[in-house]
């Protein structure tokens, strides 16, 4: 394979990282069906305080990699290969109940959907509580008012009558703190944000991004921002990973790269954003295709076929993630810099 | 109602009920009591205002709160002893064999000179304990081996769902005969069991269905992610989120099984222990008499249908006012 494990180079220098991934690939097997790869050696590091975000649209592999970190992937159906190297020990390999241990005490996870991810019939508070016993061992009684503390530090107002709310009656915004709050509830290292924000208004989605924020400039916690949103990625990541299908095809710091993308598709996602200052009515400029009309990465680059600028190696040979200063970069033809 | 139904048509109906549960409320039935505070917002809170105002809902619940209260208080308000031949002298074999009205006695006497009121009303307790009884017993079943379905998955899940299909095959009176006539001595207890027997599959498959659809939901997936373990995921996050159409089924089932008990007893599978009247039992021996003394069929098949009917009426409305899909 041509995604060799290459050594990121970004972050805080000096800093030993917090989570390695390694040539992570998810390879998913159905009867009667091609199997299909979902990530296809995806390496990144994440060192503590760091936030690494993770870019790409629907269908690029950036939610089977979260999941496939937590060991969350179905038991049947899938191969995962790769290593995934938390504090020296490679999570990937361990057996799914010390994996359970680990899970809301060394790291966390918050999801898209709020709503759905609380469960509707069990109070806010001893959702969080839950989280206290599981990891702490702590009684209910014991953790309520450490429950209480949570979710007044994620900005819930009135939480002791919060804690005997059920999800129902919280607003969207609230549900979303409250899934913070349980994901902090252990203090983990490490956050996996898997579309945190996707499902909320927009006046609601700065707050979360700016709880976040605060919450990892507070705790030194390191965070896994994975979204589709580049204004998420603008306001909050300090290393950029842009995902196509299932490889990453882009790496940089945040200003480097939205400054100057090199690859044609970050380049073209940069380029179908609305801006303020752009002429009123101006058309956007999309990307063409889809992300079915990708190539086999094997033989050739799957961008290709929606590409803006192709050569003809890009349908004859794989590209390889190329490094230099800090960058990482998957094209034969990227884009010029115009500084 | 109370022949044997066709087996693949019983099937049919439980596929439907399960699919209704996969995709339906999916719970928010278990925060009825304790919260109420904004209307329409939950659920039940708005199942509950098309309730209060559906009039079928209203006669299920007004028949079947009068049976349960009459059951609880007949052994007082019965006005003779259901067990006693106290007519016995004017029961004459040839010319008259089932006494008349008479003061005291407003529906007269049995074959046997016990008073038809009496019996009919301390009748109503057997048939509240067998319903209730065979529900709760076959909802035990039923939740046990649909939680070990739901929970495990894969070998389990096929192994259950094999031996609830093969039982699902056979025709519930036929299956719950069977049982019954296994039994060396009949009482109360095996008809219990033979009834219940016949909803435990029923409830295991309602159960599995809707715990499939919760395994795969995503606050079980986030509980997941917070290292919750598995037994706490399957009983704090799964099973309470997937009762609520376990429980519009129970209702059902209680006319079901109450009608199931009757036929036991009418074909004399049942409690032979006659000094405790049963409805099925009555209408049993009141054969010989039909076309003499057809009321000695009537009352105790009138009792035995208004209350299937309460039970019914009341769970099928609320099952309507449950069901996402019928809501405005």
């Amino acid at each position: 394979m041509t995604a060799t494990a290459t050594t990121p180079r970004t972050g805080r220098p000096g800093q030993e990282p917090l989570l390695s991934v390694r040539d992570l690939r998810v390879t998913f097997r159905r009867q009667g069906e091609e199997p299909f790869t979902a990530v296809d050696g995806v390496s990144f590091d994440v060192r503590p305080g760091q936030t690494v975000g993770l870019v790409g649209e629907s269908g690029c592999g950036k939610s089977v990699t979260s999941l496939a970190i937590m060991g969350l992937l179905p038991a049947r159906g899938n191969t995962v290969e790769g290593t995934a190297t938390y504090d020296g020990t490679d999570l990937l390999g361990l057996p799914p109940d010390q994996m359970r241990d680990r899970r809301g005490r060394d790291i966390a996870m918050i999801f898209q959907d709020p709503l759905s991810s609380l469960n509707p019939v069990i109070p806010i508070g001893l959702q969080v509580t839950e989280v206290l016993e599981r990891h702490r061992g702590m009684r209910r009684r014991a953790a309520r008012p450490l429950a209480r503390d949570l979710l007044d530090r994620v900005g819930i107002p009135d939480p002791d009558r919060r804690l005997t709310d059920y999800p129902h009656q919280l607003s969207g915004g609230m549900r979303q703190r409250a899934l913070i709050a349980m994901a902090l509830a252990c203090e983990p290292r490490l956050l996996i944000a898997d579309e945190p924000t996707t499902a909320l208004d927009v006046t609601i989605q700065a707050q979360i991004l700016r709880l976040l924020k605060e919450l990892v400039e507070e705790t030194g916690t390191a965070l896994v921002m994975i979204t589709h949103d580049l204004g998420v990625v603008a306001g909050l990541c300090d290393e950029v990973n842009v995902l196509y299908g299932g490889r990453i095809v882009e790496r940089g710091e945040r200003h480097e790269l939205f400054a100057a993308p090199r690859h044609p598709y970050t380049s073209g996602l940069l380029a179908s954003i609305p801006r303020l200052d752009g002429a009123r009515g101006a058309p956007l400029t999309p990307i063409p295709g889809s992300v079915a009309d990708n190539l086999p990465w094997e033989s050739a680059c799957a961008f290709a076929p929606r590409c803006s600028q192709p050569v003809q190696r890009c349908t004859a040979e794989t590209p390889r993630l190329e490094e230099s200063a800090g960058r990482a970069l998957r094209c034969f033809n990227p884009v010029e810099v115009t500084r | 109602m109370s022949l044997p139904t066709p087996a693949n048509r019983r099937k049919e109906r439980v596929d439907a009920l399960a699919a209704t549960a996969a995709t339906g409320p999916g719970g928010a039935l278990l925060e009825a009591g304790s919260v109420d505070e904004k209307p329409g917002v939950s659920l039940i809170a708005s199942a509950w205002r098309r309730l209060r105002r559906d009039p079928v809902f209203l006669l299920g619940a007004a028949i079947t709160l009068v049976f349960v209260v009459l059951a609880l208080v007949s052994p007082l308000i019965a006005p003779h002893d259901p067990g006693a031949n106290l007519l016995i002298d004017k029961v004459r074999p040839q010319t008259n064999p089932v006494p008349g009205p008479e003061p005291g006695f407003p529906l007269g006497a049995d074959d046997v000179g016990r008073d038809l009121l009496s019996r009919l009303l301390v009748g109503s307790q057997q048939t509240l304990v067998v319903g209730v009884f065979a529900t709760l017993f076959g909802l035990t079943g039923g939740l046990t081996l649909g939680i070990l379905a739901g929970a495990f998955g894969g070998w389990v899940d096929s192994l259950v769902m094999r031996v609830v299909d093969v039982l699902l095959s056979i025709p519930s009176l036929l299956l719950a005969f069977s049982i019954a006539a296994i039994a060396s001595r009949p009482s109360q207890l095996t008809v219990i069991i033979a009834v219940a027997a016949v909803q435990v599959p029923v409830f295991a498959r309602l159960l599995r269905g809707s715990m499939l659809a919760q395994r795969h939901s995503d606050h079980v997936l986030a509980a997941r992610a917070l290292g919750v373990t598995r037994r706490a995921v399957v009983f704090r996050h799964m099973v309470p989120n997937s009762l609520a159409p376990v429980i519009v089924q129970s209702t059902l089932v209680l006319a079901v099984s109450i009608i199931d008990a009757a036929a036991l007893s009418f074909l004399g599978l049942g409690n032979p222990n006659d000094r405790q009247p049963e409805w099925g039992q009555m209408l049993g021996r009141a054969q010989t008499y039909i076309y003499d003394s057809p009321h000695l069929a009537v009352y105790p098949a009138l009792c035995i249908i208004v209350v299937a009917l309460g039970f019914t009426l009341m769970g099928e409305s609320l099952r309507e006012a449950l069901d996402p899909k019928s809501r405005r």
